[in-house]
């Protein structure tokens, strides 16, 4: 390792790690309760209460406490060995997220390899199919379900296709307002940035009206069956990443536009870049798993 | 060692502990967040233990005489879970925040801030999880391993609570993980080479690796259970083209990592205690890092053999019963290693050693009996009958727990700056081993002889053996307020702790004074 004489900037104390946890905690219990009011139809509305109440708290800590890290950052207190903790701590959240989709994933395959068929009597389940699930055959997608649910299937050309596209297109915006950065050269910077925003929005719109489309002219919903659980959870959840990505370009876009970041002290930027990356490779997965094959 | 001399000057003009509520809600300190961390574990377990207390109050006796059976049913459920989430896993994220910093001559944790978060977090998700005790139609009451469709179609209302509660549990240790294995890569002090980090470093290394891998994926089998049950999927649902099986394929490919997650850092306590007291290197340094991240790899493939008798393909069972057999060849090597350390040093048996030597060979039962587990058809018989139960708490209670009361003896020196009382904590040593063994060995009779886990009542055969189990059990519980009353005796005062009390001992950590000042290392030692 490195000889590092550069004194590792420990903050004092906060208040936020703790407003933080009082927010989660809050959001657990206001979603839990808001979840089991809805299933009982006795929407006295306090737990979304609860809910919303703790998402402004998390709001309040994420401007509070990201204030505290950009002026730190600004007056010059961070080592480079600070900003090497910042980015293996980022990638290692990335790598959290990877498996998190994979859950999802290894769901899809394991219904497509292995579920489906069974009910439908491969393997050594004649039995199950003819007793359990008698005139079931496996299919995929799965456009009727055993228990009889029928749905239509997501097709990958059109909006899919254009999504891919606007994605990948996305991650390379990304990268070149990156490279803006390194350069100094701000006008890229913005532009690209810019650019990727856009992106992102029309991506979030397209998935929009996708899902309405799926809904009302397909019949697909989260309810029909295993194709249609993995292809809303699957893409339901990199939505929520696209949209959380999105608004971190967005804040990433205004502190450009303040003057921040440079060439060598741009950890923020790069962090949201690597998430862009990131849902973006994962749509790619998605949409070779879940709409081509 | 001439550097951390001058370290101490350097901390004179420097802040001490702040104090106050504000030290506790906002502090950013390892050593703070770490003692944080360790009484909310020991909290847990007396609250996860008095669940054990009624689960073996209602087993004393066959019929069903204390509690109804829904309500065992949420006693078994919750003790699992606090045990493992809140008891366990905390413990060692907190020996991580107290110890890795300074075994590795780093200021403070990597990220501060973020360390007081993973923290705070848990109070709330566990206060969430007992409060849906209390709520209508009660609590989670389908065993910690919530398989569907017991957690889907037949669970309370509660169940919402139980998923969101376990959601912000693994958040937590996500984040607490990330700091450790960050800190550990980043933050050694110059010359501290990868292969020159005490073995709890190394352990706890590769400990966070398993976290970040399967927490999210526990958090994905807790998602499809809340949508299945309140949202129409039907990912557990053969209706839906689902399966329930999926779950337990879920389900355990984040349990079985899990479980290693649990020992792993035993494994490294144990193998600072044993030269400490032996006054001997440890033997086999690189074989125990290899073997350690040998049983991580492994741990991946080995997840189904919870799972033999769901009906999985033959060769799908042959292939986790190999697989998971392969793992006694690691497990092999450590325990070989720490008795080879033993072999002709000159041992003698303070506390902590004597529960790493108990570690040793109760820990070694566990194993044991996990191969014999392991074996798919003699499986059939054991699956869900008491000698499961016996495996598991032989590896997690005296093997984990056995392992953190070691930990706590050993740095308790460090951390308050007093000697333990030797005389209470020995007493506390033999009354645990006694009971814990009286508590457990009998359930692998019980088990045997085909009695069931998770009931609440047993045919008239099994009348002795659940007696004698009870007895062992109460007795355990009672012999843990000795460990409360002992580290209460050592905070408060005592015999002056020197900068390191064992003489055998090596490490960073006893080259600053006991205790340990608020600060340590801001400038790193050098080491050789």
């Amino acid at each position: 390792m490195a000889q590092q004489h550069e004194k590792y900037y420990v903050p004092a104390s906060s208040p936020w790690p703790i407003v933080g946890a009082i927010g989660l905690g809050l959001i657990a219990f206001g979603a839990g309760h808001t979840v089991i009011d809805m299933k009982n139809e006795a929407a006295d509305g306090w737990g979304s209460n609860v809910l919303f109440g703790g998402i402004a708290v998390m709001i309040v800590m994420l401007f509070g406490w990201f204030r505290d890290q950009i002026n730190e950052s600004m007056s010059g207190l961070y080592s480079n060995q600070l900003g090497h903790s910042y980015r293996q701590g980022m990638s290692w959240f990335i790598f959290s997220e990877i498996m998190f989709f994979a859950a999802f994933f290894g769901a899809l395959f394991y219904a497509r390899v292995i579920a489906v068929e069974w009910l439908g009597g491969a393997s050594n389940n004649a039995m199950t199919n003819e007793v359990l699930w008698p005139g079931f055959e496996a299919h995929w997608p799965l456009t009727q379900t055993p228990g009889g649910t029928e749905s239509g299937a997501m097709g990958w050309m059109g909006l899919p296709l254009y999504n891919t596209i606007i994605l990948i297109v996305s991650s390379v915006t990304c990268h070149f307002a990156h490279v803006g950065l390194e350069k100094n050269n701000r006008k890229q910077l913005t532009v690209w940035l810019g650019i990727t925003i856009i992106l992102g929005c029309i991506f979030l719109y397209l998935q929009g009206a996708e899902y309405v489309h799926a809904y009302e002219e397909l019949g697909l919903t989260l309810d029909s069956g295993i194709y249609g659980n993995t292809f809303y959870m699957l893409t339901g959840f990199h939505g929520m990443h696209v949209t959380l990505g999105t608004l971190m370009l967005i804040i990433m876009f205004l502190r450009v536009i303040k003057g921040h970041f440079t060439p060598d002290n741009h950890f923020a930027f790069q962090a949201t870049s690597w998430y862009w990356h990131f849902v973006d490779v994962v749509w790619v997965c998605l949409f070779i798993f879940v709409y081509v094959l | 060692m001439s550097t951390v001399a001058g370290e101490m000057d350097h901390h004179d003009h420097h802040h001490h502990a702040p104090s106050g509520i504000t030290r506790w809600l906002f502090t950013t300190n390892h050593k703070d967040i770490g003692s944080m961390y360790l009484w909310f574990s020991f909290i847990m377990f007396l609250v996860g233990g008095s669940m054990a207390m009624v689960i073996r109050a209602e087993l004393f006796q066959p019929g069903l005489q204390l509690v109804d059976p829904h309500f065992f049913n949420q006693m078994t459920t919750v003790h699992g879970l606090i045990m493992v989430f809140g008891a366990v896993m905390p413990a060692f994220t907190g020996l991580a925040n107290w110890m890795v910093p300074m075994m590795i001559g780093a200021p403070d944790m990597a990220l501060p801030r973020m360390n007081n978060w993973s923290f705070w977090i848990l109070p709330f998700a566990f206060a969430i999880l007992l409060a849906s005790l209390f709520m209508e139609g009660g609590g989670p009451a389908f065993g910690w391993t919530f398989y569907a469709p017991l957690s889907t179609t037949y669970s309370s209302d509660s169940t919402a609570l139980f998923v969101f509660s376990v959601h912000i549990m693994g958040i937590s240790s996500i984040m607490g993980a990330i700091n450790v294995i960050v800190t550990i890569m980043n933050m050694r002090a110059p010359g501290m080479t990868y292969m020159k980090m005490p073995l709890f470093v190394w352990t706890w290394f590769i400990t966070a690796f398993l976290l970040i891998a399967v927490m999210p994926v526990l958090a994905g089998a807790v998602t499809m259970v809340l949508t299945d049950k309140y949202f129409g999927t039907s990912f557990f649902d053969a209706a839906g083209g689902g399966d329930p099986v999926l779950f337990q394929h879920i389900f355990w490919f984040f349990g079985h990592p899990e479980v290693y997650i649990m020992i792993l850092p035993s494994f490294g306590i144990i193998s600072a205690i044993i030269p400490a007291f032996s006054r001997k290197k440890l033997f086999g340094y690189s074989s125990m890092v290899y073997a350690t991240a040998a049983i991580a790899g492994l741990s991946f493939i080995v997840w189904a053999h919870h799972m033999f008798t769901t009906g999985m393909p033959v060769a799908a069972e042959i292939f986790f019963m190999y697989a998971t057999m392969l793992i006694s060849v690691p497990t092999g090597v450590k325990v070989f290693n720490w008795v080879a350390t033993m072999w002709r040093g000159s041992i003698s048996f303070e506390t902590p050693m004597l529960f790493a030597l108990a570690f040793v060979i109760l820990f070694t039962i566990g194993g044991f009996s996990g191969l014999m587990l392991a074996i798919t058809p003699v499986d059939f018989q054991y699956h869900d009958t008491y000698f499961v139960v016996a495996h598991f708490h032989y590896v997690l209670v005296s093997g984990a727990i056995f392992s953190i009361m070691a930990a706590a003896y050993y740095w308790l020196p460090k951390w308050t700056g007093y000697m333990y009382d030797e005389t209470l904590a020995k007493w506390h040593f033999w009354c645990s081993l006694i009971s814990v063994n009286v508590l457990f060995f009998p359930m692998h009779f019980a088990g045997l002889a085909g009695m069931p886990r998770r009931i609440p009542d047993y045919s008239l055969q099994f009348a002795d053996i659940n007696q004698i189990v009870s007895i062992g059990g109460f007795a355990f519980g009672l012999s843990q307020l000795i460990f409360l009353w002992v580290v209460i005796k050592c905070v408060r005062g005592g015999e002056k702790a020197p900068a390191k009390p064992w003489e055998g001992a090596e490490g960073l950590e006893w080259t600053v004074p006991s205790p340990a000042p608020y600060h340590t290392f801001e400038t790193p030692p050098e080491v050789k």
